[in-house]
């Protein structure tokens, strides 16, 4: 299976995950500054800053696009409980 | 030309409840607010044992005039009434909202409808808000508003508002608007406290320091990196007078309230503890001694490392409030408790359901125990940290019964890793692979 690569850069740690591995299974675990509240795409409350590898990442749904407009998103903030892990990347909370 | 204050003649020995018209504050400038000094509890947090007021303003201009904020909407044949002493709806141009909450926004809907000429102006922030909050059908979605940031400005003729971006005090959407030719500051919930007085002036009210405290304590404490963050932009203006929200109008020294506020969002000893040093702060009940001990031992073992400041507390005894100081402060809590009938004890959670009033995001926890057969408390205090936005890099300890030495060198060692994680983790690799995770 396809490797990445991501860093969470407010605790200066990087794990290798599987291809596909949503971003809120990885930074809950080792205790990233990534808050969450309703886990499923509405609340916005886990936006983060994606500062590398934007591309890298699922493109976001029509109702993601959503909640990130309504919660005044800057270009390269995405919700950590939607978006998906595709290649190498760098986060930190938004 | 600049133009003055005065207008102190019409304001000697005003009285507001013995009448509905306007008070002049300022040359050109209205109060046009209600008093509700029946109220004794607001927003279910905040009591008040005299009321409070809802500060509205005109400012009347040769181009017109402008509405800064409304009242609750039980308020508004006082606010209707006050304002059409000073003004007709039809030369209304502007309204302007510090604050969206509906005790500065009730009349809002009824202002809007009785001068539908006058345009809405609100921060970058208060979009989203402003259409929750007046829910607008589909035919009326069209509805005019303006959103400004720091600098931006609406003229009036000789009269110019001035904005200044201060979000989180205490919604997102906050503002305060300053009147440059006259050097008023219409501050919104920023300055103000629930103190209801019909004489208006700070000048003139009876003693309201202890509400301005309160107010603060309870409003702004949870942002005080914002407060510092909109004090940078305060404070370089020359202000004559404060025109809160709620309260008093503050026109003599204000510059004393403005600096009040930088004292209350700095650390007091701050100096004290080392800029580089970081604190963690360990909390515990203990029935037995078991749980005692655990905290001992992680408290050797956080203090091991150096480079951190720890202390140890039984919650038994000390009384909430001032452990709610010390939190604030803390880089990182440790919360030791023993599991009772499949839960944390209530000291624990007492402590832990009052600290709505400090900003608690990114501060590390952590959690241990000594439990009898299930041991649950040491998962849910971490879940309620974790509720609370703080992080938990070390997942908790729990010791059956009474720990052994084996499992007492185990909490050294919990101590050690969490002194680790404060200072920045130099001892986790820097790669981990997803399956190594717990």
């Amino acid at each position: 299976m396809p490797k990445a690569k991501i860093t969470f850069e407010d605790v200066e740690q990087t794990v290798n995950v599987p291809a596909g591995t949503r971003i809120i299974e990885v930074s809950e675990k080792i205790g990233a500054g990534i808050i969450y509240g309703c886990r499923e795409g509405d609340c916005g409350t886990c936006m983060m800053h994606v500062t590398e590898g934007w591309n890298n990442l699922t493109e976001p749904s029509v109702l993601e696009e959503k909640i990130l407009r309504e919660n005044m998103a800057s270009r390269h903030d995405r919700l950590a409980c939607q978006a998906q892990i595709l290649g190498n990347c760098k986060v930190k909370p938004a | 030309m600049p133009l003055d204050v005065e207008a102190r003649p019409a304001t000697e020995g005003v009285d507001v409840s013995r009448h509905r018209e306007s008070v002049e504050i300022a040359t050109g400038v209205h109060w046009i607010g209600a008093l509700d000094p029946t109220l004794r509890t607001f927003d279910i947090i905040l009591r008040t044992a005299n009321g409070t007021t809802y500060n509205a303003y005109a400012i009347r201009g040769s181009q017109g005039v402008a509405i800064v904020d409304t009242v609750k909407i039980e308020f508004s044949s006082e606010f209707f009434a006050r304002l059409e002493t000073v003004a007709r709806y039809d030369e209304i141009r502007a309204i302007v909202l510090n604050h969206l909450e509906p005790d500065h926004t009730g009349a809002l809907p009824e202002l809007m409808r009785r001068a539908p000429q006058a345009r809405l102006y609100v921060s970058t922030r208060a979009t989203s808000m402003l259409k929750a909050l007046l829910k607008p059908k589909e035919e009326e979605r069209r509805f005019v508003y303006t959103t400004v940031g720091t600098g931006d400005e609406i003229s009036l003729g000789e009269r110019t508002l001035r904005f200044l971006h201060t979000p989180f005090l205490h919604w997102p959407d906050t503002q305060c608007t300053y009147l440059v030719e006259q050097q008023v500051l219409f501050s919104g919930d920023v300055f103000g406290c629930h103190y209801c007085d019909s004489r208006l002036f700070n000048d003139r009210v009876g003693e309201f320091r202890f509400s301005f405290d309160y107010y603060y304590a309870h409003i702004m404490r949870p942002f005080k990196q914002h407060v510092m963050d909109a004090l940078k932009l305060i404070e370089p203006l020359s202000i004559k007078m404060v025109a809160p929200a709620h309260g008093p109008i503050l026109r003599d020294r204000p510059r004393r309230y403005i600096t009040h506020y930088r004292e209350l969002s700095t650390s007091s000893l701050a100096g004290a503890i080392c800029n580089k040093e970081k604190t963690l702060i360990i909390f515990y009940m203990s029935s037995y001694g078991n749980t005692a001990r655990m905290a001992e031992a992680v408290c050797a073992g956080a203090e091991e490392r150096g480079g951190v400041r720890v202390s140890l507390y039984d919650l038994e005894g000390g009384e909430i409030e001032p452990f709610v100081d010390l939190i604030e402060e803390a880089d990182a809590l440790a919360f030791g408790s023993p599991t009772i009938n499949g839960d944390a004890v209530k000291p624990v959670w007492d402590l832990l359901s009052s600290l709505a009033v400090v900003n608690l995001k990114g501060k590390i926890g952590a959690a241990f125990g000594s439990y009898g057969w299930s041991g649950e408390a040491v998962r849910m205090i971490e879940d309620r940290m974790r509720g609370l936005k703080m992080r938990i890099p070390i997942s908790g300890l729990r010791v059956k019964l009474i720990p052994t030495d084996e499992e007492l060198e185990a909490c050294r060692d919990f101590g050690c890793r969490l002194s680790d994680a404060l200072s920045g983790g130099k001892n986790e690799p820097a790669v981990i692979d997803f399956a190594d995770l717990a």
